[in-house]
């Protein structure tokens, strides 16, 4: 019984609004402030529009956009069929065929004899590209994508080798494996950490890691 | 040339000129908000979006007009005609430029029905029929939304027609006329010191502001409010009967502006470069320019205002018209006899205009004041002076100390 003997908190607290002064209530300053803020914004030229066709936005690094499919040193597909990418989809667009690998690959028992993604069902969340053990399925940078029907949405394995052979050289997605020791055919030695999504001002901590989510703002639009 | 050719010149080049302009200011409504907001606004259709009106238009025309089956079909199609009919038909005895000037050519004339003695008194009448055309489209539209928005309107028109009125009355008072061309020529030859908004502050401002409302221009868009009532009385319309609602309220946006400008600024007047006693070639023009400059401001400041203002609650509309504004421009009123009748100069009414607008600010705070002790709970606050001029108060107790 010793809690109700407690004083109850004061939980609600009593606010008064502030008393309107002479000014306050004829409303004028109000009103020539309001105009001062909006003029300033009218007069300054400033904008922040991006006039999109011609001029694309910056994205962040680890932007999430169409899938590839990478290929290894030998052109061939790198992927070994193994199911854990369609696996993870929580939006189930993938589908894949398997075929056992021709006998001189001997660096895999299997390899995909078909490989369907949907781009329509998939919600870009990137679980494939964390699943996949041989960094063969990757998010690129292409965002506008489009298509006249369903069916030319369905992309399926050359489309996406293709969408490789078009981003490989782009450096914002570079093929971010190395060979070594995360898979047979992996060649990542270490994976670079992620920074934050978001442009960072230089003098930022996180401007200075050699990371792929950090986008190098200019100073004066930051801060 | 013959006076009803003149006339019908007149009408012709005013009817074909309006929607024009009203296209344009609909363009600089946008663009002027774009830049408020740091964006760049309409610039897809021809150089800096200078085309988008025809666009526009052209849109509007085009579209398909959806008449709903629960409407009240004659009133329905007849509400935004009136709209523009009221609209346009107020503008008619309205000088548009300088009139009576006998330099200007003898075909041109700068309003619709010259010498109309009544003049004020027409504007306001036809004006404020300009709400029928909302009502009926609030009402015939035969939905929710657009029955309070039209009620709304009414009653925010009938409230703020006492004190455009009645602002205006002490200076029709002064002038001993209410003939519109009239008051400007007292204006433009008695020069920059005899501009009426010397005599009648007070009287512009509330003008300025009940005509705002009179527009249903924000801040007291309250008829059409998009985020409570979709789009008030005009929810129901679509493609040129909707483009119609909006010619008419830019086109009394151009009516007061020219008003605000005719009855307050001195017409076309404007020291040393058009005086009553200037004369050089082309004056006439530069006369109709410095009008049109002189409302085509007023329209910038009131665009300015609809995007920097918020929209004010019913309630508060409601009191600054009711409780501030006539009680105001009465006293404005018996305040101009006063000084008429006794012969004080004019310039005490520039004095009694502030010392009005002194005593409504301490009478607003202090019966703010007041409301606020009524309340339950009420603490009084510890330092008033602090929350009013708050610099003033901090150097005094800084000065107190040493």
């Amino acid at each position: 019984m010793s809690e109700t003997k407690t004083k109850p908190k004061k939980t609600v607290v009593w606010v008064e609004e502030p008393v309107l002064g002479f000014w306050e209530s004829t409303f004028v300053p109000a009103i020539i402030q309001g105009l001062k803020t909006t003029l300033k914004h009218v007069t300054d030229r400033k904008t922040v529009t991006q006039q999109y066709p011609e001029q694309k936005p910056d994205l962040p690094l680890h932007y999430r956009g169409v899938h590839r499919l990478n290929r290894d040193e030998k052109d061939r597909v790198k992927c070994v069929a193994c199911m854990m990418c369609a696996t993870a989809c929580p939006a189930n667009c993938i589908t894949i065929e398997a075929q056992a690998a021709p006998a001189d690959w001997p660096d895999r028992d299997k390899f995909p004899k078909s490989f369907e993604l949907d781009e329509l069902r998939c919600i870009y969340c990137g679980m494939c590209e964390e699943a996949c053990p041989v960094d063969a399925i990757e998010l690129t940078h292409i965002y506008d994508l489009t298509g006249e029907t369903r069916d030319a949405l369905m992309f399926n394995k050359d489309k996406l080798l293709s969408v490789y052979d078009q981003t490989k050289d782009n450096p914002r997605d570079p093929v971010r494996t190395k060979r070594g020791i995360l898979g047979p055919s992996s060649e990542f030695a270490s994976l670079p950490t992620l920074g934050p999504a978001t442009v960072v001002p230089d003098s930022d901590r996180s401007a200075k890691n050699p990371t792929a989510g950090v986008i190098h703002g200019n100073q004066e639009s930051q801060s | 040339m013959p006076e009803i050719l003149i006339t019908l010149l007149t009408i012709g080049v005013v009817v074909g000129a309006i929607p024009g302009v009203c296209n344009y200011l609909i363009l600089l409504e946008r663009k002027l908000s774009a830049w408020m907001q740091d964006r760049i606004g309409p610039n897809r259709v021809g150089p800096m979006g200078l085309f988008q009106p025809l666009a526009d238009g052209i849109k509007l025309l085009l579209k398909e007009e959806v008449i709903p089956p629960h409407v009240d079909k004659v009133l329905y199609v007849m509400a935004p005609a009136l709209s523009v009919f009221t609209a346009l038909m107020a503008f008619a005895v309205v000088p548009f430029g300088p009139v009576n000037d006998a330099t200007v050519p003898s075909f041109i004339r700068f309003i619709i029905a010259p010498n109309i003695d009544i003049g004020i008194i027409f504007v306001f009448a036809i004006g404020s029929l300009g709400v029928y055309g909302i009502v009926l489209g609030g009402w015939a539209s035969n939905n929710k939304y657009s029955a309070l928005g039209a009620l709304r309107a009414s009653a925010q028109v009938v409230s703020y027609e006492i004190p455009l009125g009645m602002s205006v009355l002490g200076l029709a008072l002064m002038s001993g006329t209410l003939n519109l061309e009239k008051i400007m020529a007292g204006q433009t030859e008695g020069g920059l010191m005899a501009w009426n908004i010397w005599f009648q502050p007070l009287a512009a401002l509330m003008f300025f502001t009940a005509s705002l409302a009179e527009a249903n221009r924000l801040p007291f868009d309250l008829a059409e409010c998009e985020q409570e009532l979709v789009g008030g009385w005009h929810t129901e319309y679509s493609a040129l009967k909707w483009a119609l609602f909006f010619l008419g309220e830019y086109t009394h946006m151009i009516t007061i502006s020219f008003l605000t400008s005719i009855l307050f600024l001195g017409g076309w007047h404007l020291p040393f470069i058009a005086e009553a006693t200037s004369a050089y070639p082309g004056l006439w023009l530069v006369k109709l320019l410095i009008l049109c400059g002189k409302a085509f401001s007023f329209i910038c400041l009131m665009i300015m205002l609809r995007w920097t203002i918020p929209r004010f609650r019913f309630d508060q509309l409601m009191e600054l018209a009711w409780k501030v504004m006539i009680p105001l421009s009465l006293a404005n009123l018996v305040m101009v006899m006063f000084c008429m009748h006794f012969e004080f100069s004019r310039w005490w009414l520039f004095f009694g205009s502030l010392g009005l607008f002194a005593a409504w600010g301490m009478i607003s705070s202090n019966l703010r004041a007041a409301e606020m002790a009524e309340r339950p709970g009420y603490v009084k606050p510890k330092k008033k002076a602090a929350v009013v001029d708050h610099g003033h108060g901090h150097g005094h107790a800084h000065g107190a100390h040493h």
